[in-house]
């Protein structure tokens, strides 16, 4: 704060890194116990539970003791978290179930085309250092809506900006908890709406009475359980596999034999390579063949959204409203970066050691012999062998017997992966003790938790702030303020908890959608509101919602009315990246009405997501909308008066550190 | 005299962002379209193939360390303008 001297400000990170020191020696201590417990043994269950009950009320006790009664605490954490530390609460703000279990999968199953996936996801806080985040912190909102309100006159953009907030960091969050669920389910043997329950508890604990200031001091916690997590099984594998405990850079040498494997697996027959003639779910994709299963056009899109989705994601900007400075807030998107990153280019080094293992000790081998560690998740119903789940050796022996022809060998068709699994299976494979799975269940869940902090915080914000407190009841009292947001914040909670729990088929995809979402509304919106004086209100208000919507419109229609948007909007079938057919053969579809009379289209109509304009994945509407947005707001900006010379004075003041802050709140 | 040094200012703000924007343009896409080409050499020791490499680690590797050369030089030009924040 301004108020805090350079003396008070050095002690107060001395002090941090003594307390987080401690708090990371800690966890290795009580690692090390339970891998002594593991021994004398305690059965696994009791040290599942162990893990995360530990971890879940060391968060807990972070987040009551972060207790804040200030406005100014709760929503921006009083302003005085380090660049490093930022970077931290970040990183584990960034990273969410999905980058922790679901990254590594995803580059199992696509090989190298999976990798749009981890240059998008880390490429745009390039884009959030150089053209938005200091700004904000110059401004000094509370929330992105305040920024927009601010800037594009009122209250009209600061609601279409809570929209936009809403509807993509509202799934978004129903995602983590039902991430929590499925963790905790299946490591911890609980059952779904009871692990969504104490996940949500989890949450509560750490968001509700501190805020901002409770969850990133919590967030910084978890970060650490989540990348210590992550990397000790693999530093483990490496080790074990090539004697260097640097798994990055083996990996290399994994990648040479499954180069090597899959040619021998296509010679002798047992896997039939994709080509332009035939290519489909039961053939080989070599996993450093780009391109073949996104086109070029939708693999550079997944970046481009991705990237420019990160630049535009509430939950995300705001963690550099809370550092100390402009020049910190731009120090501390390199640590972010550089603590995501640390995640991201380890995604990699599972997908090959997971493959490796795959291709060499389980397709060519004889049915007799498949390894142990398969039957742990077949049970769960996520590995299936000859087209059953893998329940055990006689179950899978039965099945592939029940095939004409089978050779007894197990080929490349036979068997089947839940994405899931990769992570999750790989201290089993490299025959580490149950102790380290619990680690990784443990790290599993601080992700989503974490995530999950930062977007409730974000939604319920823009509710109590945005909302309330600037459209209702703008004379309202610091203690009603905060009242009213922790009731929000509550209610949010609840309301996406329960959805959760009902298990929505679409939950995943629609992480991916809230990135698009994000950039069609508030990227350009954003970016000339800074970078352009000449941005007109009414200009900012049409672009937002014409870009917003035509981007919302092609998610709906492709996911959920793909026939009217066939037979009203002149979409054609997708088509498949190696082979340029069509995915689907609509002609045939519009004949039975099975599928063209269901509205909305379940996830099993085969029109659903395989329609679209220009073979675009409904993933990338954000190139439909974003540009549209940007154009929009040229052409009506320029056709309008210019912003008042007092706004652009303002806008002035935005681009320079020094000084106050544009917008002071009330104390 | 005061305002000019603001344009001024503002000017290089802007050219170091459009450098960056480039750099972050040049790793982020361009490189990735000649994967093929790439993947035909590959790197000693590691023995990665060089067009899966720049995806799965070099573009990343720049991202980060651009941030940081970023941070340093728009902290130099605020510097140099007066619009810096006090230490």
């Amino acid at each position: 704060m301004a108020t805090q001297t350079a003396a008070e400000r050095q002690s107060f990170t001395k002090n941090l890194g003594r307390l987080y020191g401690l708090y990371t020696g800690g966890f290795l201590g009580f690692i090390v116990l339970l891998a002594v417990l593991e021994q004398v043994g305690v059965p696994n269950r009791v040290l599942g539970y162990l893990f995360v009950f530990f971890t879940l009320a060391v968060y807990g006790i972070i987040g009551v003791a972060m207790r804040t009664a200030q406005v100014s605490e709760y929503y921006v954490a009083g302003r005085v978290v380090p660049a490093f530390y930022n970077g931290m609460a970040t990183g584990a703000d960034w990273m969410s179930a999905a980058s922790f279990v679901g990254m590594a999968g995803s580059l199992f199953l696509l090989g190298y085309d999976g990798l749009a996936w981890v240059l998008g996801w880390t490429g745009g806080f390039v884009l959030v250092s150089i053209l938005v985040g200091p700004y904000l912190r110059k401004f000094g909102a509370y929330t992105v809506p305040d920024f927009m309100a601010f800037r594009y006159g009122g209250n009209f953009a600061r609601f279409l900006a809570v929209v936009v907030l809403v509807c993509c960091s509202f799934t978004y969050v129903t995602a983590q908890i039902y991430g929590t669920g499925i963790i905790a389910s299946r490591f911890l043997g609980m059952q779904f709406e009871i692990a969504v329950f104490a996940g949500l508890v989890g949450i509560l604990l750490c968001a509700m009475l501190g805020g901002m200031k409770a969850v990133t001091w919590t967030q910084i916690a978890q970060y650490i359980v989540l990348i210590v997590a992550y990397l000790v099984p693999i530093v483990i594998l490496s080790t074990k596999r090539y004697g260097v405990p640097l798994p990055e850079f083996t990996y290399g040498f994994a990648i040479q034999e499954i180069t090597a494997r899959e040619q021998e697996l296509i010679r002798s027959g047992l896997a039939t390579l994709c080509t332009a003639a035939n290519c489909g779910p039961t053939t080989l994709k070599p996993h450093i063949q780009p391109f073949m299963n996104y086109t070029p056009l939708n693999f550079f899109g997944i970046i481009f959204c991705m990237m420019v989705g990160t630049a535009s994601l509430p939950h995300i900007l705001m963690r550099y409203f809370t550092t100390p400075s402009v020049r910190e807030a731009r120090v501390s998107v390199g640590w972010s970066l550089l603590f995501i990153f640390l995640l991201y280019f380890s995604a990699p080094a599972y997908a090959a050691f997971s493959k490796l293992e795959v291709y060499t000790n389980i397709i060519g081998r004889d049915i007799t012999q498949l390894r142990p560690w398969l039957f742990t998740w077949g049970e769960l119903g996520l590995i299936k062998v000859c087209g059953k789940d893998a329940i055990n050796l006689d179950a899978a022996i039965a099945a592939c017997k029940a095939i004409a022809n089978h050779p007894g060998v197990l080929r490349f068709q036979d068997f089947s992966i839940n994405t899931d699994v990769i992570v999750l299976s790989t201290p089993e494979i490299a025959g580490l003790p149950y102790v380290i799975s619990g680690l990784v269940a443990a790290g599993g869940l601080a992700a989503a938790l974490s995530t999950a902090d930062g977007l409730l915080l974000a939604i319920a914000n823009a509710l109590s702030h945005d909302i309330y407190y600037k459209m209702l009841d703008p004379n309202a009292p610091t203690v009603r303020r905060l009242t009213v947001a922790r009731v929000l914040l509550f209610f949010v909670a609840i309301a996406s908890a329960a959805l959760a729990a009902t298990r929505p088929s679409d939950i995943l995809a629609m992480v991916g959608w809230a990135f698009s979402l994000a950039m069609a509304g508030n990227f350009p919106a954003l970016v000339l509101g800074i970078w352009w004086k000449r941005t007109t209100t009414t200009a900012a208000i049409l672009g937002m919602a014409a870009g917003w919507g035509i981007c919302l419109f092609y998610l709906v229609t492709t996911r959920y009315f793909p026939q009217m948007g066939i037979t009203y909007f002149g979409m054609t079938s997708l088509l498949n990246p190696e082979t340029s057919k069509p995915l689907v053969d609509i002609a045939a579809i519009m004949k039975d009405p099975q599928w063209m009379n269901q509205w909305p289209a379940l996830a099993t109509n085969p029109l659903a997501n395989r329609v679209g304009w220009f073979d675009l994945n409904n993933i990338n509407c954000g190139l439909l909308g974003m540009p549209l947005g940007f154009f929009v707001m040229w052409v009506v900006s320029l056709m309008g008066k210019p912003p008042s010379a007092e706004m652009q004075a303002l806008v002035d003041e935005i681009r320079k550190p020094r000084g106050k802050t544009v917008l002071e709140e009330k104390a | 005299m005061q305002k000019s040094s603001d344009e001024i200012h503002w000017k290089r703000t802007t050219n170091l962002m459009l450098a960056h924007l480039f750099i972050w343009f040049f790793f982020g896409y361009i490189i990735h379209m000649f994967v093929n080409v790439l993947n035909q050499f590959t790197i000693p020791i590691l023995k990665f193939p060089l067009g899966f490499y720049m995806a799965a680690q070099g573009s990343l590797i720049v991202f980060v360390v651009m941030l940081f050369v970023f941070a340093k030089q728009q902290d130099n030009i605020d510097r140099q303008h007066g619009v810096a924040e006090d230490d």
